[in-house]
């Protein structure tokens, strides 16, 4: 039973992207919208549109019975949740099924194992996914903390069991240090969550942040290469790229295959993502989660593969097998792609929503924006601050760099402050060309200064 | 007295946290740079401060309310 009137839970440029895909299979799109949001492009577009209440996302967006009444209300037969919000809501997805609606996604009980730390990890281990090593949980007995930090080596984190965060993390060099900071691990988590319960895990230094995307029609999957997304702040991604660069062959098979045995293991539908931690000097890679709906940085894996994984996804949750084999997903080329969100950076990147005023962007082969952009639009307050992407590809990762460089001089978007400036730096940036980059890196290369204010700006 | 106004758009927290009170009541001596709400833009909490000493004259717009920048957020006296 192919999906026929599809109900889009979700708004921004995502939004936009799925009404696109939609549109390319013929299908009917109903855009759910809060009332902060009526204006916005996917609304325009869609074939029809549906208020499910105010501006608030708890009270609109991220609302179960609201989105479930108002796709049932429309006649959806499918509901798309896109990323962030209800995307990876189990319970979303079960009132969705339970309203007799097809969710665009994997089932809510592989949302559920996937999303909970310690299940998944057992479902990689099952599937010989290597993990990060660690304690497999719990340890409430000091000598066996000690036990575990000898076996898989110093330096070694401790980690509160209740906490979150990274509240209560410390960091074990040595034997001694941890004879000294366990104790204290377990009483402050104690006091601040009434649970003295610790976890030891092996601490990576400097990782890199790869993963994997994946197909899957609940019986069979493939691999659709992998992603660099190292460059984070807060641990956000800020640039991403396809392929990874400077990975052996061999790991980038290694990597690829743990994936796709890890979604065959969970029976997965639709796409997905296997994240890594990357050790380069080691050239050993670790589980440490998956992501059980489409990805912000999606377009990059198309624009190497030539997929359509939004499309895909749909095709796959309506009911048709995976139309590829694994032999089928080749790559060209290098791909990056920048979050352009309306942000301030020279100042600590304040939130600066406005109206939107001239707006220019490039086009051509090899770019791609992806965005919820008109002039005239008031961005509203109330989301994320990202308001589009603006995608490259070429040959290698020098003239990939070279073509985002390029396109970033091409853009212009009027009346708001964006991370355009900071993009334009990481271009230019030498530690970037060279791959000398890992998740640690954009921060204290922030901290140093290295995004001087250029003088006569305008915007 | 100078008002106190918000300095971006958004949704104007009276709290630091829903479990807590109100981060000033009328009547409270206010300081300069001292914090009186919170104002959540685009996922981030910017503090609302005052630019002046005084007394508080209590909240002009409701808990949770969307607020514009520029709108006066609360009285000073």
């Amino acid at each position: 039973m192919a999906i026929q009137r599809l109900f889009i839970a979700n708004r921004g440029e995502i939004a936009v992207r799925i009404l696109r895909a939609a549109r390319s299979l013929g299908i009917h799109t109903i855009q759910a919208h809060s009332e902060a949001d009526a204006d916005m492009l996917a609304v325009r577009m869609a074939d029809e549109a549906v208020c499910i209440g105010p501006a608030q996302a708890a009270k609109s967006y991220l609302n179960v019975d609201a989105v479930v009444q108002a796709a049932k209300d429309t006649g959806a037969d499918a509901v798309h949740p896109g990323y962030g919000f209800l995307a990876e809501n189990p319970a979303f997805a079960q009132a969705v099924e339970e309203a007799g609606m097809i969710f665009v996604g994997p089932s809510a009980d592989t949302i559920r194992s996937m999303g909970d730390k310690v299940s998944a990890r057992q479902a990689a281990q099952a599937a010989g996914v290597p993990v990060v090593p660690g304690s497999d949980g719990r340890v409430d007995d000091l000598d066996v903390a000690a036990q575990i930090a000898e076996r898989i080596g110093y330096p070694v984190m401790i980690k509160a069991a209740a906490g979150g965060g990274g509240r209560g993390i410390r960091i074990a060099q040595t034997a001694a240090d941890l004879a000294k900071l366990a104790p204290q691990a377990r009483q402050e988590a104690q006091a601040a969550f009434g649970d003295g319960g610790i976890y030891i895990e092996k601490v990576i230094p400097q990782p890199r942040h790869i993963e994997v995307q994946i197909l899957g029609d609940g019986t069979r999957a493939v691999h659709c290469f992998e992603r660099e997304c190292s460059l984070q702040r807060r641990r956000q991604k800020v640039w991403e790229e396809a392929p990874a660069f400077d990975l052996p062959e061999r790991t980038r098979a290694a990597m690829c295959k743990a994936a796709v045995d890890l979604a065959e293991a969970v029976g997965y539908r639709g796409a997905g993502t296997i994240e890594y931690l990357y050790d380069a000097a080691a050239d050993t890679f670790y589980f440490i989660e998956m992501n059980t709906r489409i990805q912000v940085e999606h377009p990059v894996t198309e624009m190497i593969t030539g997929l359509d994984l939004v499309a895909l996804m749909i095709r796959i949750c309506g009911g048709e097998a995976l139309p590829m084999a694994q032999g089928d997903v080749v790559r060209t080329g290098h791909a990056i792609e920048v979050r352009l969100n309306a942000e301030d950076p020279h100042r600590k990147f304040m939130p600066f929503p406005g109206v939107v005023g001239t707006l220019r962007l490039p086009e051509g082969d090899g770019i791609r924006v992806d965005h919820f952009l008109y002039e005239g639009y008031q961005i509203p307050p109330f989301y994320d601050s990202m308001i589009g992407k603006l995608i490259v590809h070429a040959d290698t990762r020098a003239a990939a760099i070279d073509a985002m460089a390029a396109a970033l001089e091409a853009v212009e978007i009027g009346g708001l402050k964006t991370t355009i400036a900071l993009h334009k730096a990481l271009a230019a940036s030498p530690d970037v060309r060279a791959g000398r980059i890992h998740t640690q890196w954009l921060e204290p290369w922030l901290d140093a200064g290295n995004l001087a204010e250029p003088t006569g700006e305008t915007t | 007295m100078p008002d106190i106004q918000s300095p971006v758009p958004g949704t104007f927290y009276h709290r630091p946290s829903p479990e807590d009170a109100a981060f000033k009541t009328k009547g409270d001596a206010v300081k300069t740079g001292e914090t009186i709400g919170l104002v959540e833009v685009m996922k981030s909490f910017i503090e609302v401060t005052a630019e002046a000493d005084g007394t508080f004259g209590g909240y002009t717009v409701e808990n949770e309310a969307a607020v514009s920048a520029g709108d006066v957020l609360a009285t000073l006296t």
